[in-house]
């Protein structure tokens, strides 16, 4: 009855990780997007408390506190400052248009279910959701780096790309904290030299549509 | 024991000649310790072919880890060995005198025992990895020879083709050797023996087999570097790669095709014999059209290469339809003309060296009346280019005439391409045959008889003691192999015999001295008898020359046969002599352009006739695959300025077509 419990509840944390996913490729507006990441980041800190508590694992505390104070709470206020102190043009500019990128999603969700599900056939009933589940939330990732012009939205897509990976990381058994740590720290490290990044590209030129940069590589000359 | 240690000996020479390569007579050391270890590897090939000891194998415990190194020598190694070793002793000889004279001697020597080694290693290995690691050691050793003298941009250009074409060569073979050991692994060629190599896999190893040892033997369309390549190296060195290397590809193909795969469809014998006829009169028209002497000695290699193929595949058309005795008989006169090509080729490729050496003219063009200032070398290159031409009493002729015998039984065949083809690919040989006596008529005549052409020509001196006796010792080889033609087949049949199944001699009806083949009404030959009747007819014609001839009188024609005055430029040319050759093949086979430039009035200067000519094999096969490369080098030279996003989205579809075919595998 708890096992059953257990494993429903942690189902649907993750598959609000993934709602999340699909939330921030629907939204047009970048506050919005940023929002959607605090609140699937949180998802996840959820997502790893609740592992930390079935699996009696309590090295999966840490992991949880690091994705809600970096990722959920750090991460978004930054890059809020960041957009208003920058005055970004606050809709998502798209390369493919929403409706699509939806569909693709969908069929990203559906090729990790299909995936993931015959190859874990001998794995615990629990990773092996929690593993299409991760799988999907890295691919929706991508595919927001992909489709979305903006730098902002491109970091935000590698951001819920991380996401994807810890979800997998606390969801298998066994896995060492020193890799959820060394994940968290390079998405802080990330965070620092993109925000860098964008102060110069914006010095350079008063844009952060990636287009611009993508004239001035030397080589093309 | 005597031929391990002698192969060991070879990269030691090396070795010392890095490190002493500054003092004068270290090379000359170096050269005679070659020498000496070809004359210890030749004897050690005697030894087994006289079947003293069977067919010794050597297991050494190096290489790839989970494998070891497989030596072994049979009575088809054994052949090779004195093939490869004999000119190699002879060239080692050669070149103690002739590399006094080279300037770029120390880029030569040290890697000169290195390509013997491959060479000789490549014969007795006995796994795929050492045979494949001793190919390329002698595929790298040759090619650091022809670069030797890389100021002259030609040979740096001939030197990138050779790289080329000797990197596809080994890309076929490693293929074609991997599929013969299969999943399993096991790269002995005894367990290759052991594979059953039918349908697809049987197919591709005899296609890549081909292609890879033909690459390296020069069967067109895949011979343009040999004509650039080979006249690059210094004279001694091009002896062994026209002479030997290209024997030590068919070594290869013989191995793979008659030992290894043991079942090649008739098909691919008809095949070898098509590209061997093609191979041996394109070689041959060319070489009557060049007229830098070793050029024109390269392309008679890549003539007499499609001789011997056409020989081997007409043994595999015999083997496929179990007719083993006919099979036999074509691969002995197959086996014989590479004997020959070697001995002759070598001293043609020496005598060059002689000539370049006394005159510094590579050109025939500006040769002329060296019998004279060279009699000895001369005499020597005589005897070399009518074997090459395949005149009696020489071997070439043997071996030639051994080929289109077995040729004429070829319609008895089953099948109706061969009952067809055979017939064309005889025709095919005998103008072969015919032009390469045009061919060497035209070059000893142009640079030996006459009168000089230039002044290099006139003050030639005779070359030193060292060089002449090797010229001299190769010219008597080349006489003794065509005078005893019996005992060379019935040695020759000793090899072929585990390779076809069955034992039998060449001369069974009529004894020793009588080569008859198929049967002794229908054609039988003996050099010895030929020499004999030859040597008393010229006695008697001496004889009587001196007994009538010196006491008629004689006297000066007004206009002395158009020689009054001593003009060397009267004479007739080498172009002039190839010029009704190239009028008839012209357009066709040389692509040949020719243009006349005329003064313009009031100017005294001479008119100019110019004639340039290409292998169409430039523009049709390898424009081609040059344009295609290219192509696709434009298109992967776009993927260089994609956008971010273009990557990422590249990134990203590959990850996402490698997850479906996981997918979809996995559901199947």
């Amino acid at each position: 009855m708890l096992q059953q419990f257990s494993y429903d509840l942690a189902h649907l944390i993750g598959a609000t990780v993934l709602m999340a996913g699909f939330g921030m490729l629907y939204q047009r507006r970048l506050f919005a997007v940023l929002n959607t990441f605090a609140f699937q980041a949180l998802a996840l800190a959820a997502a790893a408390a609740w592992q930390a508590h079935v699996q009696n694992a309590p090295h999966l505390y840490a992991t949880a506190a690091i994705a809600l104070i970096f990722k959920a709470i750090a991460v978004p206020i930054a890059l809020h400052w960041l957009v208003e102190r920058l005055g970004i043009h606050r809709t998502v500019e798209t390369a493919l248009s929403i409706g699509w990128t939806m569909i693709v999603g969908v069929a990203l969700v559906a090729l990790a279910i299909m995936l993931v599900l015959p190859v874990t056939a001998k794995a615990a009933a629990l990773t092996r959701e929690s593993l299409s589940i991760a799988m999907s939330v890295v691919l929706l990732g991508m595919l927001m780096m992909i489709t979305r012009r903006n730098a902002v939205t491109q970091v935000v897509g590698f951001m819920a790309l991380e996401n994807g990976l810890i979800l997998a990381a606390v969801s298998a058994k066994g896995m060492p904290l020193v890799v959820e740590i060394s994940i968290a720290f390079s998405v802080l490290v990330a965070m620092t030299v993109f925000g860098i990044f964008f102060f110069r590209i914006r010095e350079r030129f008063d844009s952060l549509d990636l287009h611009f940069l993508e004239t001035y590589r030397g080589d093309r000359q | 024991m005597l031929i391990a240690s002698a192969l060991l000996s070879l990269p030691l020479l090396s070795l010392f000649i890095i490190a002493f390569g500054r003092w004068e007579r270290a090379h000359a050391v170096a050269y005679a310790g070659c020498f000496i270890a070809c004359v210890s590897l030749f004897s050690g090939g005697l030894e087994h072919l006289g079947g003293v000891w069977g067919a010794p194998n050597l297991v050494l415990p190096f290489g790839l880890p989970w494998l070891k190194a497989h030596f072994r020598i049979d009575n088809l190694s054994a052949l090779f060995l004195l093939v490869i070793n004999f000119s190699g002793a002879i060239a080692s000889a050669y070149a103690i005198g002739y590399s006094e004279h080279l300037h770029e001697r120390r880029r030569v020597t040290p890697f000169y025992p290195l390509f013997l080694f491959g060479m000789n290693t490549v014969l007795v290995a006995d796994d795929a990895f050492v045979f494949l690691v001793a190919w390329e050691f002698m595929s790298l050793a040759s090619w650091l020879m022809v670069l030797a003298d890389h100021e002259k941009p030609d040979n740096r250009r001939a030197a990138a083709v050779y790289l080329m074409m000797a990197v596809f060569g080994t890309f076929c073979l490693l293929p074609a050797l991997g599929l013969m050991a299969g999943a399993g692994g096991d790269y002995t060629f005894a367990a290759m023996r052991l594979k059953d190599l039918s349908g697809v896999t049987g197919f591709l190893v005899v296609l890549l087999t081909l292609l890879g040892t033909g690459s390296k033997a020069g069967l067109v369309p895949l011979h343009v570097w040999l004509p650039l390549a080979h006249p690059a190296a210094p004279s001694h060195v091009s002896a062994l790669m026209s002479g030997v290397m290209t024997k030590v590809a068919l070594y290869g193909l013989i191995r793979i095709l008659f030992d290894l795969h043991g079942d090649v469809g008739w098909q691919w014998g008809a095949a070898m014999m098509v590209v061997g006829g093609i191979t041996a009169v394109m070689g041959v028209l060319y070489a009557v059209m060049q007229d830098d002497i070793k050029t024109l000695l390269a392309y008679s290699t890549v003539e007499n290469v499609g001789v011997v193929v056409i020989g081997l595949g007409l043994a595999i058309a015999f083997k496929a339809d179990g007719e083993n005795l006919l099979a036999a008989l074509a691969l002995v006169a197959g086996l014989y003309h590479i004997v020959n090509h070697s001995v002759f080729k070598s001293l043609l490729f020496l005598g060059a060296g002689a000539v370049i050496t006394a005159t510094g003219k590579r050109s025939i063009s500006q040769l002329g009346g060296l019998l004279n200032r060279l009699p000895v070398t001369g005499a020597a290159f005589l005897v070399g280019a009518a074997a090459a031409s395949s005149l009696p009493p020489l071997n070439g002729f043997v071996s030639e005439w051994l080929i289109l015998q077995t040729l004429f039984k070829g319609p008895g065949l089953p099948h109706w391409a061969m009952k067809f083809g055979v017939p064309v690919v005889g025709a095919l040989l005998a103008l072969a045959a015919a032009l390469a006596a045009a061919c060497f008529v035209r070059a000893y005549g142009i640079a030996f008889l006459g009168r000089p052409r230039t002044d290099a020509a006139r003050q030639a001196g005779e070359v030193t003691f060292g060089m002449r006796a090797s010229l001299v010792v190769l010219a008597g080889a080349c006489v003794v192999l065509g005078v005893i033609p019996v005992t060379v087949t019935d040695a020759l049949s000793h090899v072929v015999q585990p390779l076809t199944g069955v034992s039998f001699k060449v001369s069974a009806d009529l004894g020793w001295p009588w080569l008859s083949p198929v049967s002794s009404n229908r054609g039988s030959y003996s050099g010895t008898v030929l020499v004999m009747v030859g040597l008393a007819l010229f006695g008697a014609v001496i004889l009587l020359v001196h007994r009538f001839g010196t006491e008629a009188v004689r006297r000066a024609d007004a206009w002395d046969c158009g020689h009054r005055e001593d003009i060397p430029q009267t004479q007739y040319t080498g172009p002039s002599f190839a010029q009704p050759i190239r009028r008839v093949f012209g357009g066709t086979v040389f692509r040949a352009r020719e243009s006349v430039v005329m003064p313009p009035p009031g100017d005294d200067s001479p008119a100019r006739h110019t004639v340039s000519m290409i292998d169409p094999v430039w523009d049709g096969v390898y424009g081609r695959i040059g344009g295609i490369v290219n192509w696709a080098a434009d298109l992967v030279n776009r993927l260089q300025y994609l956008t971010v996003r273009g990557y990422l989205l590249m990134m990203f579809c590959t990850l996402v077509f490698m997850l479906l075919v996981v997918a979809v595998r996995q559901q199947s």
